[in-house]
């Protein structure tokens, strides 16, 4: 179903593009040897090269070329054998040199696609137009002091791809898809950690409106740096919305940057005036053009770990899962993984509820990463396999998984603690269901006259005398068998 | 024995490995001169102490037995362009004032470990930008040689203090570097040997960038042999400089076999401007009939896109220098002109800092790089650069090295060329093309002028075969014969 | 072409060069000056012909991905004209 905004003259949809900085997984800076690691003392991971004293030079380092390269592969896009780096002239505080080394007219990947999975089943394709590597800026401070701000230049030169997508994307859920499914990709790659809190992944956002129908594209505003999928989609929400409320007054929408005020929701214009920058592009003369082998290219792609995509296409054909399952199992590389050795030579089915609704859900409540997850997916498989063989009812399961995520433990010696063991053996039952029906004569003459209901009371009596263990298949059974005698 | 300054660099090779005198003695010799010659301001900063420190540390070495190599000892003088640690780096401007770098350049680090003693750091044209070294914030230099008029001279540019400090004999060799003629040029002016690597031979980590795709360090000295050695010592491969060529430094010394028999020498036919004064082309002939009568054969070549260069020159130098320059920016080193906001104490520092030159070359370059106008300008002169360079490779097919004027003219007078900008640039018109095509080029003393100023002849040859520059050269400088000095400068 | 005052003021404002007022005349006489001289490339036939982009004719050097510098904190700030908290100080930005 299309995202649409009902305007006061008809129905406006959403065009929508988005930039994304992510900064490149690696030891050392794009073009120095400074280390990159977040969370450093002021300055203390900067070169002579990072602060642009003078007479320093550039030197590229080859592992941020892989990880472009394999982040294009990753984007099913087209890598460029030949790419040229070329310096973004401005000045600000954060910007040591006076330019920024990125690439301009040729950039080392070109177009590509992300394919993106809905909430409701279905996928969609968004284009990606192009990847290029650039120079990360410094830190300002503007806090500390009323006259002054502090730089920082331990980012100055860390190596960002920069993502830019097509303005294929048409509703903030699909922007928040997108999102999440390139930091997936980027995940799973090992290129970027994706993590917007820190700063590794920032996204700026393109908005514009046009009317149903409408094939033409007209202005665009921008919001930059957002830094949550959150965020980003209440920006888009709030944007597209008050650009047809500014259509349908007959004002004009102006391009420009906007701030967004996350605790208001809300976009506005900034404060100072915007002047037009004037980047004045050329090829940097301290490097040479950056040429790529096919051969280079190729050994990196055979190197590439199973994509998302494919993996989810793998576990729908391979383990009978919904496309929505096998979608949420592959959004992490992790949990795919944990998924897989849990699944393995069991049902797996119920291997995805297990790791879908009480793994993932737990992790959730304990704010937890899969990668902090306290429940081994060797003790998971494990808690499967008692329920299957009968020792443990799918109740009393979910009680021990509680305890298993508390303490670690393995679900045998957990049950074993807690004398949890099912109780199937139907002569223990059968006296605890005569006592039971010994005591309540009213109760199962109700039953016998046709009431249903009382049957969940019944068993509520046993499971409740058997502290949970007898096996419920067992006791309905056997309560059927007494009550209709 | 003569003055210790009247020594080459050879000479005093020979002469510390026989004892004759030390390294300190030499290098006292020239503190004294440098003193005496402060007149010219072909420094910035003497620096006595280091000199001596390393001059005292040489004669250790050699008393045992560890003697470095023929630069060993040997008192130089380095361009204010490199940046040399704690010591003051200003690159001929305000604006970095007080800078003293935490690092070495890598060329005069290698000139350092191969024993050279640093006097001082000489006197440029501001940020390189200039053929007469006159506009440095730190005042002009003035030339040792005096014209029958009386005159001040310039010493040429942009490394007119190095030239000047080697023609006084106030150093016995100088670094300078070459971005449109910067070591030719002053080197012609002042009668000595200059050359200009192949670009990409010497690493330009350290030195502080004016045109990134131009700039080259060379040696400077008063012999070719003297400017063989020092090349010697300066080149070599930089993994910190992308630009720096991965390849072997011969022995350049060697090259100096003094045969070229069987050798062709480019004449350029474009070169022969209109208006080009009648000594300059009586001394060029001259120079052909040399290398003739040492067994070379002339070869007229023609090298068609010539008249252009100067132009190309001045959009492609300064579009680079105006990036190049956006750090001097008062935030990080060097001058901070208060401003209420960053915008302002940017603008305010720069306006402040930089000379009325470097603001011309900074504005052009932005102007030619600007929206609109990078089609027209920058990427057309990138055009026609690649059809200079085509036009050398082409000619280089046809012969092994090309003789040519080093300037249009002898020194010209101190405020002289200074209404026009242009005028000024018209110096360049011989060697600005060789610096678009990164081809080795050196100038040696050829003759004198009428008024008695030094000429030089330029030799231009193919990617790194400095050698074969060099040989050339030598046979030139040889039979050239210039035994002029100039009025004033070393011990005396 | 020939450049005005304003565009002199606006490219000096893109360079961050504060030019005088009473200069910007002279100095629009002089940029107009030497651009009109370049401007003789225009009589080149430059068809067909890629920009130069390096005359060094060699290819991008890589280096590893290790960490050789940085940690040199008082070198990086030996020259600032002004430092705090171990930061550059500058006039405040307001964003």
């Amino acid at each position: 179903m299309a995202y649409v905004i009902q305007g006061e003259t008809g129905d406006w949809e959403v065009v929508c593009g988005l930039e994304v900085h992510g900064q490149v997984v690696s030891n050392a800076k794009l073009f120095s040897g400074a280390a990159t690691a977040f969370g450093a003392e002021p300055n203390t991971q900067v070169s002579l090269v990072d602060a642009a004293m003078p007479g320093m030079l550039p030197v590229i380092n080859e592992t941020c070329i892989e990880q472009a390269v394999r982040t294009g592969l990753g984007l099913k896009a087209r890598i460029n054998l030949t790419s040229v780096f070329e310096r973004k002239n401005y000045f600000y505080a954060d910007l040591p040199q006076g330019y920024q080394i990125s690439q301009f007219k040729y950039p080392i990947v070109g177009e590509g696609t992300v394919i993106l999975d809905m909430p409701d089943g279905t996928t969609r394709a968004i284009g990606i137009e192009r990847l290029h590597m650039e120079q990360d800026a410094g830190k300002s401070m503007h806090d500390q002091d009323p006259r002054r701000s502090f730089i920082d230049l331990n980012r100055s030169g860390v190596c960002l791809m920069e993502i830019v997508s097509k303005p294929d994307i048409r509703s903030p859920d699909e922007a928040g898809a997108y999102l999440r499914k390139l930091r997936s990709i980027m995940r799973y790659l090992g290129t970027c950690d994706g993590n917007m809190e820190e700063g590794s992944m920032r996204c700026d956002l393109n908005v514009s409106v046009r009317p149903v129908g409408e094939t033409e594209l007209r202005t665009r505003t921008e919001m930059k740096n957002l830094n949550s999928v959150r965020f980003v989609m209440q920006a888009m929400e709030y944007e597209a919305a008050r650009q047809v409320e500014a259509y349908d007054a007959g004002e004009t929408i102006v391009q420009e940057t906007r701030l967004f005020d996350s605790n208001r929701g809300e976009t506005r214009p900034m404060r100072a005036k915007e002047f037009a920058h004037d980047y004045r592009y050329f090829p940097d003369p301290d490097l040479l053009p950056l040429v790529l082998t096919q051969d280079f290219v190729d050994r990196i792609k055979a190197d590439l770990p199973e994509l998302p995509d494919d993996k989810k296409e793998r576990f729908i054909a391979d383990f009978g899962l919904t496309p929505y399952d096998a979608g949420a199992l592959v959004a992490s590389r992790r949990a795919a993984e944990y998924f897989e050795a849990v699944a393995k030579g069991r049902d797996a089915k119920t291997a995805a509820n297990w790791v879908i609704s009480n793994l993932f859900g737990m992790l959730n409540a304990k704010g937890l990463d899969i990668e902090a997850n306290p429940i081994s997916a060797e003790n998971l498989g494990r808690l499967i396999d008692l329920i299957t063989a009968g020792t443990l009812s799918g109740r009393l399961a979910k009680d021990v998984f509680e305890l298993m995520a508390e303490t670690g433990k393995d679900p045998e010696t957990l049950v074993e603690e807690k004398g949890l063991r099912q109780i199937s053996d139907t002569g223990a039952i059968e006296a605890v269901i005569d006592e039971l029906i010994a005591k309540n004569a009213g109760q199962a003459a109700q039953f016998r006259e046709g009431n249903e209901k009382v049957i969940g009371w019944f068993v509520g009596q046993v499971m409740r005398s058997t502290q949970g263990k007898a096996n419920p298949g067992v006791v309905n059974q056997l309560l059927r068998d007494k009550l209709a005698k | 024995m003569g003055a210790l300054t009247d020594l080459t660099i050879a000479k005093a090779a020979a002469g510390l490995a026989a004892g004759d005198f030390t390294a300190v003695e030499l290098t006292e010799a020239h503190l004294r001169a440098m003193e005496a010659a402060r007149g010219l301001n072909a420094f910035i900063t003497e620096t006595p102490d280091i000199a001596r420190e390393r001059a005292k540390a040489s004669d250790a070495r050699r008393a045992a037995g560890q003697a470095k190599g023929p630069m060993d000892g040997i008192p130089v003088a380095i361009k204010d362009l490199f940046c040399t640690e704690g010591v003051l780096t200003t690159a001929g401007s305000h604006i970095l004032d007080g800078f003293k770098p935490t690092y070495e350049s890598t060329v005069s680090a290698n000139l350092r470990d191969a024993g050279a003693v640093m006097l001082g750091k000489t006197n440029l044209d501001e940020y390189a930008m200039g053929s007469g070294n006159v506009t440095s914030y730190y005042g002009p230099v003035i030339s040792p040689w005096k014209a029958t008029d009386g005159k001040d001279r310039v010493p040429g540019g942009s490394s007119g203090g190095s030239a000047a400090a080697v023609a006084a004999r106030l150093a016995l060799g100088a670094t300078g570097t070459d971005t449109g003629g910067s070591i030719r040029q002053p080197g012609s002016y002042c009668g000595i040997a200059g050359l200009k690597p192949t670009y990409g031979r010497c690493s330009r980590w350290g030195i502080i960038a004016y045109a990134s795709s131009l700039d080259q360090a060379g040696p400077m000295a008063r012999t070719v042999e003297d400017v063989a050695i020092m090349l010697k010592a300066m080149a070599g491969h930089d993994p910190k400089d992308s630009t720096s060529a991965p390849i072997a430094v011969p022995d350049f010394r060697a090259a100096l076999t003094g045969d070229i028999r069987g050798l062709r020498i480019g004449i350029p036919t474009e070169y022969r401007v209109d208006g080009m004064p009648a000594e300059i082309e009586a001394l060029w002939q001259r120079g052909m009939g040399w290398l003739k009568a040492a067994g070379a054969e002339p070869v007229e070549v023609s090298l068609p896109h010539t008249q252009y260069a100067l132009a190309t020159y001045y959009i492609i130098a300064p579009a680079e220098a105006s990036s190049n320059l956006a750090r001097y920016d008062g935030v990080r080193y060097g001058l901070r002109v208060p401003g209420d906001s960053l915008d302002a104490m940017y603008e305010a520092t720069r306006g402040a800092g930089f000379g009325a030159e470097t603001r011309r070359r900074i504005l052009m370059g932005t102007y030619v790089l600007s929206a609109g106008y990078y089609d027209a300008y920058y990427r057309k002169a990138q055009q026609v650069r690649a059809l200079i360079a085509g036009d050398f490779r082409q000619a280089f097919t046809k012969v092994d090295a090309l003789l040519m004027p080093t300037a249009p003219s002898a020194a010209f007078a101190i405020g002289e060329n200074t209404e026009d900008p242009i005028a000024m640039y018209l110096n360049d018109v011989f060697t600005v093309p060789v610096s678009l095509a990164g081809l080795p080029g050196m100038s040696v003393p050829s003759g004198l002028s009428a008024e008695g100023l030094p000429l030089g002849l330029q030799i231009v040859g193919k990617p790194f075969d400095e050698e074969t520059v060099l040989r050339v050269a030598g046979v030139l400088e040889t039979a050239a014969g210039v035994t002029a000095k100039p009025a004033f400068g070393g011990e005396g | 072409m020939p450049l005005d005052k304003d565009t002199v003021k606006t490219i000096a404002f893109l360079a961050r060069i504060k030019v005088p007022d009473a200069e910007l005349e002279g100095l629009a006489k002089e940029l107009s000056g030497i651009i009109g001289w370049v401007e003789q490339l225009n009589a080149v036939d430059t068809n067909g012909v890629e920009p130069m982009t390096s005359v060094a004719e060699m290819s991008l050097i890589k280096r590893k991905d290790e960490v050789t510098d940085g940690n040199c904190r008082e070198r990086v700030l030996a020259n600032a004209p002004e430092m705090e908290m171990g930061c550059f100080a500058v006039p405040k930005v307001i964003e």
